[in-house]
């Protein structure tokens, strides 16, 4: 480890914070010790195999049963003498059912945990052991010789080593180097039991996404719902009475037919003003998702749309097997708000909408098919997402379902809209 | 002429029994979802039912099903639905049961131009049919795949189809187009020939002509 600064004082802390009198130095030793007792069932087991191989392969199944308990005795280590989370495994299976114990045997989880039982468990432990013979070494090198070292030559007692300044110097080396070796081996170790006992990282991740795949698809169909309800409330509520109200004024129109030019105009510009409240109204609630959407499907609800355009609309929808409600609803407001769009900006003489289902021409659409819907307009051209707000909720409307959008739009036109979205959500 | 009404919200069935009975008809019975209306239709035998399409309990379509159940089976009953929205398919299935009785299908807000609605009525009580321009709109669509029959068509000859489809007389559409009587009539046979409709099955061939332009197939 590099001495990082090169002032003093931090070379000092330095010093004493990797002495070998330090805290850190005696965590990674009692760490590294510890590993030896964790290990002991395991190693009685390979001994058992390897002296007596008949009966000896019944410690090893009983290793196996233990697996659960020694990792979290392996666990408890780690975060009690080095204050490490290893995190936790999800389980699969459930807990004693034959079942739950099959699929448990069979999780990957399961056997990089006995991984680590069968394999890294011995090499800490003799990791363990190097380093607690390495404190001990060093202890009686330093301390013994050292002492005789220090003693006047006559008091040496006859057929020890004469060689006890070397001796001496080499036990204060290796008192200095214990928490260095300790520190090394609780890294692999930790290292080790991060890949080993802990989650796989590659299936954690997919396993999220899988999630919020999940819960984003149930926002979306939670959207579509609410969609659906204020479209209910709408059509059960404001509409009917809109209509209600119109058709009293109608009612009032024909059979008070002697009533004052003034009251007259008065109630027929009430009408006309009701009449236009209720078509705004409607195209409103439409928008938001049309009943017949629901009851029969894209090609009966976009026909009503493209019936509606101030232009020629062509339609063709082959889809054969419906897709589900939320694809549905976006597929319609898709393209409603493209008409709408065309509408508005294109001065198109001509459009045509054509909706298919089929699968995805690189395969790449998961567990199912592709909607592809294509919009051509004989307009003017030009359209930009980056301008237009309509492109751009379009584009989002699109991406919530993982669908994508591809606009072609060269200056003088025309200009071709093809989204496709996927129908296995 | 007497009438039975199926409409869910109170406030409108009660203006609805008002127009009803300016334009002379008697109400028999009231109700508010499908089986009600089947029931009084099986009751009274009316003369017209006025039926709202989205109904309790499911809220779809279930006044357009009430429909082509009474076409089934009181085929004397002429049914008006009236809808918030207009859909072609709905229209389709109704137009596809051909009974003598009348057959209607117009946006709810043409309540509110109270005349023409009572015209509309009469229209479909006696046998005539009613149905709303924006259906027409999407009855006339332009569908893709298949020979287009309405590409033969002359714009005006177009229009004249879009107001028989309403279910418009010659004289109404004269009135409308402006032009002569005897200038409609001359349309109305030049489509029935690019149609491909003959003439032996008289007045019928006003609502077959609609009906074409659904399958797309002569």
């Amino acid at each position: 480890m590099a001495i990082r600064g090169g002032a003093p004082r931090r070379t000092y802390t330095w010093i004493t914070a990797h002495a070998p009198w330090s805290a850190w130095a005696w965590r990674n030793t009692a760490f590294t010790a510890a590993a030896i007792p964790a290990a002991l069932p395991v190693l009685l087991g390979l001994t058992c195999t390897v002296t007596a191989p008949g009966p000896g392969t019944i410690p090893p199944l009983l290793i196996l049963l233990l697996g659960p308990l020694l990792t979290r005795l392996q666990r408890s280590r780690f975060r009690a003498l080095l204050g490490l989370d290893v995190p936790k495994v999800e389980r699969e299976g459930g807990r004693f059912t034959p079942r739950g114990l099959v699929r448990r045997m069979r999780s990957e989880a399961t056997w990089r945990q006995y991984g680590y039982h069968l394999l890294v468990s011995p090499l800490a432990a003799v990791a363990g052991a190097l380093v607690v013979l390495a404190w001990a070494f060093g202890v009686a090198a330093a301390g013994v010789y050292g002492w005789i070292w220090i003693l006047p030559t006559e008091t040496r007692t006859p057929g020890w080593s004469n060689d006890c300044d070397l001796i001496t110097v080499g036990g204060v080396l290796l008192l200095l180097a214990a928490p260095w070796l300790a520190a090394l081996f609780a890294r692999l170790d930790a290292a080790a039991a991060a890949a080993l006992l802990g989650p796989n990282r590659a299936r954690e991740l997919e396993r999220r996404v899988e999630d919020l795949a999940e819960s984003r698809a149930g926002v979306l169909d939670a959207a579509d719902l609410e969609r659906r309800r204020i479209e209910r409330d709408l059509h059960d509520g404001a509409q009917q009475r809109l209509v209600a109200l119109a058709m009293n004024l109608g009612i009032a129109r024909a059979t008070l037919p002697d009533l004052p030019a003034e009251a007259k105009a008065v109630i027929d510009e009430a009408h006309r003003e009701a009449k236009e409240a209720i078509e705004e109204l409607n195209s409103l609630v439409r928008g938001l998702h049309p009943a017949v959407l629901e009851d029969r499907g894209l090609d009966a609800a976009l026909s009503g749309i493209a019936a509606r355009a101030p232009f020629p609309v062509e339609l063709s929808v082959d889809i054969g097997q419906r897709p589900g409600a939320t694809v549905e609803a976006v597929a319609y407001f898709v393209v409603s708000e493209t008409l709408a769009n065309v509408a508005k900006h294109a001065r198109a003489q001509h459009c045509r909408v054509g909706v298919v289902r089929g699968p995805a021409a690189d395969g790449s659409a998961r567990g199912g098919d592709l909607l592809r819907i294509t919009v051509t307009d004989d307009g003017v051209g030009g359209a930009d997402p980056a301008r237009g707000t309509g492109l751009v909720g379009l584009r989002k409307r699109v991406g919530s379902v993982d669908g994508t959008i591809k606009i072609e739009s060269p200056l003088g036109g025309p200009t071709v809209i093809t989204v496709e979205l996927p129908c296995g959500l | 002429m007497r009438a039975v009404i199926a409409e869910d919200s109170v406030l409108l069935r009660i203006g609805l029994v008002k127009v009803l009975e300016m334009a002379g008809f008697e109400v028999v019975a009231e109700t508010g979802d499908a089986e009600g209306l089947l029931a009084a239709v099986g009751e009274h035998r009316p003369d017209l039912a006025l039926v709202d399409v989205r109904m309790p309990p499911g809220f779809t379509d279930e006044g357009v099903r009430a429909a082509l159940m009474i076409r089934q089976e009181s085929p004397g009953t002429a049914v008006l639905l009236l809808s918030q929205y207009v859909e072609e398919r709905y229209a389709a299935d109704l137009l596809a049961t051909q009974t003598g009785a009348g057959i209607g299908y117009l946006l709810k807000q043409r309540v509110a131009d109270v005349e023409e609605f009572i015209d509309a009525l009469r229209r479909v009580a006696s046998g005539g049919t009613a149905l709303d321009p924006q259906v027409v709109a999407q009855l006339l669509l332009r569908r893709g795949g298949g020979p287009d029959p309405l590409a033969r068509l002359t714009p005006r000859e177009r229009e004249v189809l879009a107001l028989m489809a309403e279910g418009r007389s010659n004289a109404g559409i004269a009135a409308e187009l402006v032009v002569s009587e005897s200038a409609v009539a001359k349309h109305i046979n030049s489509i029935f020939a690019k149609l491909d409709l003959p003439p032996a099955d008289g007045d019928h061939r006003r609502v077959l002509a609609v009906l074409r332009f659904l399958d797309g197939t002569p």
